[in-house]
C-alpha cells in the first residue's frame, strides 16, 4: 500500500540527539555541512567519517538502517568518483596511460576524498536531523529560527502552517490515491502500459479525481480553521515552547570542538607538505 | 432561559457578492432565535439552506440582509468576530477536512493556541477536552491512524478546547459507520448534559428526537418548529418535503392510519413497545 510509505524517515527513539532542541540540530547540521567542505586532506576527512560513526552511535538508531538510506545515492557516488578518477589531471606521471585514458593519483586520491565527503555528508545530516527530529518539531524548529526574517516580511509562520498542513495530509491523499486507483481498475483501467505518453495518460484518471477532492478539502479545511479562530500568527502562542536545556550547550561545545579538530588536521598536512 | 443566537429577517445570497446578476437566496427572510443551554435539531433536505444557516451563526457568512446576533454581539461587525468564534464552534461532516495537525493533541491546541492562550494553560485544556471525548490515550497518534468516530471525537475535542459555549454539528455523524455514530452521538449528549447549547444537523431522525426543539428547514425558510413531538406527529407533512419520521413513529402512523388507538408522536422505542404492549392486553 503507498499508505506504508514512512514519511520523512523519521524513528521515534528517547536517545541524546532525539532530546536535543530542533534549533540546536538544525545549526549543528549547518555547521557539520560547511566544516565538511572545509576538509581537505585524509586526516580531517578520517575525522569527518569516525564524527559521522559516533553520531550514529549517539542517535541509537541501527547501523543497518543508515547503510540503507545510503543505497539510493550510491549511483551517485560511483558517477563522482568516476569522473574524479577519470577526469583529473595533473602533471605527475600518470598512473595508467591508455592512450586517450590517463589516470593519475590526484585522480584517486580526489575520488576518495569526494566519496568520503558525500558519506559523511549523508549520514552525518540524515542521523542528526531528519531520523532523530520529527518533521512537525523540525516545523517547528524551522519557523523559530527564522523568526526574525518577519521583521523584513518574510511569511515564515505561512511557510510554517504550509509545511504542516502538506505533512498532516500526505497520508491522507496517499490513502485516497490508493482508493482512486482501485476504483479506475475496478472500470478497467490498465495501469501497465508501456512509453511515457500511455503511462501518462493512464494516471489521468488518477490524477483529475485526486486534484479535484484536493481542492475541496482544502476550501473545507479553510473554513474549520476559520471556525478556530485561526488568523495567521498574529497573537497566536503555542502549547509546546522551545527551551534550550544544558545538552544544548554541552552539543554547541562538542561543535566548537569538532570545528577546531578539523582545521587542525588540515594543518598538519601543510606541516608535513603532502 | 436567555436568547443566545438571535436572527431577524435574514437573508443569505451566495451570488450577491459576485454581482453576476442571477438571484439565488439560499436562505430566506428567516428569523429564530436559540436559547442559552437548549438542544435544537435542525433537519431538512439537501439544499435546504442547513449549512448556510449555520454558517451564519458563527459569522463565517454574514447576512446579505436582516441581522445576526450572538450573545448580543452582530456578526458583521469585524472587531467581534473572533469572539463571536470563539463562543459558536462548529464540528463538520468529513473528520479529515477539519484536522490540521500531525498529532491529535496538537490539533486540539490549535483553536487556544489562536487565541493566544497561555502554554501551561492550553496543555490543560487540551487533556481535558481530550478525557470529554474520551481520547487521551491517543494523544500522540496521528491523525491517520485513527478511525472515524475516533478523528471526529478529536474535531469535538478540537473545538471544546476553545471553551465554546455553543457548538453546531453540521452533518458530524453523516459520514461514519454505526459505532462511529454512536460514539459521537454519546458525545454530543453528555455536553449537552453539562449545559453547552447544542444545534445539531443531521438527516438521522433518530439522532434529532434527542433534541428539545426541532427545526425544520425547507428552500431557505423555517417549514416547522417546535418540539420533536409536535413536528413528527405531522408525518404526511414531513413527506411532502422529502422528510422521513423516525421508525417508530412511522410504525405508529401506520398502525393508527389502519385503526389501532395509538398515542401521535411516539418518538423512541421503548415507549412504542409499551403502547404497543397495552394495546395487545386491550385487545385479548
Ligand atoms: N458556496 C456556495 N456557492 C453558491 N451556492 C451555494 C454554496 N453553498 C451552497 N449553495 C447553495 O445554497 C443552497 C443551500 O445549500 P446548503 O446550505 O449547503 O444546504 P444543506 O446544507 O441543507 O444541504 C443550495 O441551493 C446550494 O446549492
Ligand atoms: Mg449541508
Amino acid at each position: 500500500m503507498l499508505k506504508d510509505i514512512t514519511l520523512g524517515q523519521y524513528f521515534s527513539g528517547d536517545s541524546a540527539l532525539h532530546r536535543l532542541d530542533p534549533r540546536t540540530k538544525i545549526i549543528l547540521v549547518l555547521i557539520y555541512v560547511v566544516t565538511v567542505f572545509l576538509a581537505k586532506n585524509l586526516f580531517s576527512l578520517t575525522f569527518l567519517l569516525v564524527t559521522a560513526i559516533v553520531l550514529v552511535a549517539l542517535s541509537g538508531i541501527s547501523a543497518k538502517i543508515v547503510l540503507r538510506s545510503i543505497k539510493p545515492v550510491m549511483i551517485l557516488i560511483i558517477f563522482t568518483a568516476v569522473i574524479n578518477i577519470f577526469l583529473t589531471t595533473s602533471t605527475d606521471a600518470p598512473l595508467i596511460n591508455w592512450g586517450v585514458i590517463k589516470i593519475y593519483k590526484q585522480g584517486i586520491v580526489n575520488a576518495v576524498f569526494m566519496i568520503v565527503r558525500i558519506l559523511s555528508l549523508i549520514i552525518g545530516s540524515s542521523v542528526l536531523l531528519t531520523y532523530t527530529t520529527s518533521p512537525i518539531t523540525l516545523t517547528d524548529g524551522i519557523e523559530r529560527l527564522l523568526k526574525p526574517l518577519k521583521k523584513l516580511h518574510v511569511p515564515v509562520h505561512d511557510f510554517a502552517m504550509m509545511m504542516t498542513i502538506a505533512l498532516r495530509f500526505i497520508p491522507t491523499l496517499l490513502e485516497e490515491t490508493d482508493k482512486i486507483i482501485s476504483a479506475q481498475k475496478a472500470r478497467g483501467a490498465g495501469f501497465d502500459s508501456k512509453g511515457l505518453v500511455n503511462k501518462a495518460k493512464a494516471f489521468l484518471p488518477i490524477l483529475i479525481p485526486l486534484f479535484v477532492s484536493a481542492f475541496r478539502r482544502a476550501d473545507e479545511l479553510a473554513v474549520a480553521m476559520e471556525c478556530r479562530c485561526y488568523r495567521g500568527d498574529e497573537g497566536r502562542t503555542r502549547m509546546r515552547v522551545l527551551k534550550y536545556s544544558s545538552k544544548d550547550a554541552v552539543a554547541f561545545a562538542f561543535s566548537v570542538l569538532f570545528i577546531l579538530v578539523v582545521v587542525l588536521l588540515n594543518g598538519i598536512s601543510t606541516a608535513l607538505a603532502i | 432561559m436567555s436568547e443566545f443566537i438571535k436572527l431577524e429577517n435574514v437573508t443569505f445570497d451566495y451570488s450577491a457578492e459576485e454581482q453576476n446578476g442571477q438571484h439565488h437566496e439560499a436562505i430566506k427572510n428567516l428569523s429564530l432565535s436559540i436559547e442559552k443551554g437548549s438542544f435544537v435539531a435542525i433537519i431538512g433536505h439537501n439544499g435546504s439552506g442547513k449549512s448556510t444557516l449555520a454558517k451564519l451563526f458563527n459569522g463565517i457568512l454574514v447576512p446579505t440582509n436582516g441581522r445576526v446576533t450572538v450573545d448580543g454581539m452582530d456578526t458583521s461587525n469585524e472587531d467581534l468576530i473572533f469572539d463571536v468564534r470563539r463562543r459558536v464552534g462548529m464540528v463538520f461532516q468529513n473528520p479529515d477536512n477539519q484536522i490540521v495537525a500531525t498529532t491529535v493533541e496538537e490539533d486540539v491546541a490549535f483553536a487556544p493556541e489562536n487565541l493566544g492562550v497561555e502554554p501551561s494553560e492550553i496543555r490543560h485544556r487540551v487533556d481535558q477536552a481530550l478525557e470529554s471525548v474520551k481520547m487521551s490515550e491517543y494523544k500522540e497518534h496521528s491523525p491517520s491512524q485513527l478511525s472515524g468516530g475516533q478523528k471526529q471525537r478529536v474535531a469535538i475535542a478540537g473545538i471544546i478546547a476553545m471553551q465554546p459555549e455553543c457548538i453546531i454539528f453540521d452533518e458530524s455523524t453523516a459520514m461514519l459507520d454505526p459505532q462511529g455514530r454512536k460514539e459521537v452521538l454519546e458525545t454530543i449528549l453528555k455536553l449537552k448534559e453539562r449545559g453547552m447549547t447544542v444545534i445539531l444537523i443531521t438527516h438521522y431522525m433518530n439522532e434529532a428526537v434527542n433534541a428539545d426543539r426541532v427545526v425544520v428547514m425547507n428552500g431557505g425558510s423555517i417549514e416547522m418548529d417546535g418540539n420533536p413531538r409536535e413536528v413528527f406527529s405531522q408525518v404526511e407533512k414531513l413527506r411532502e418535503i422529502e422528510l422521513d419520521v423516525p421508525q417508530v413513529t412511522d410504525l405508529a402512523y401506520r398502525l393508527r392510519r389502519d385503526g389501532f388507538e395509538l398515542p401521535e408522536g411516539l418518538l423512541f422505542e421503548e415507549e412504542t413497545i409499551g403502547a404497543l404492549m397495552k394495546l395487545f392486553e386491550r385487545g385479548k
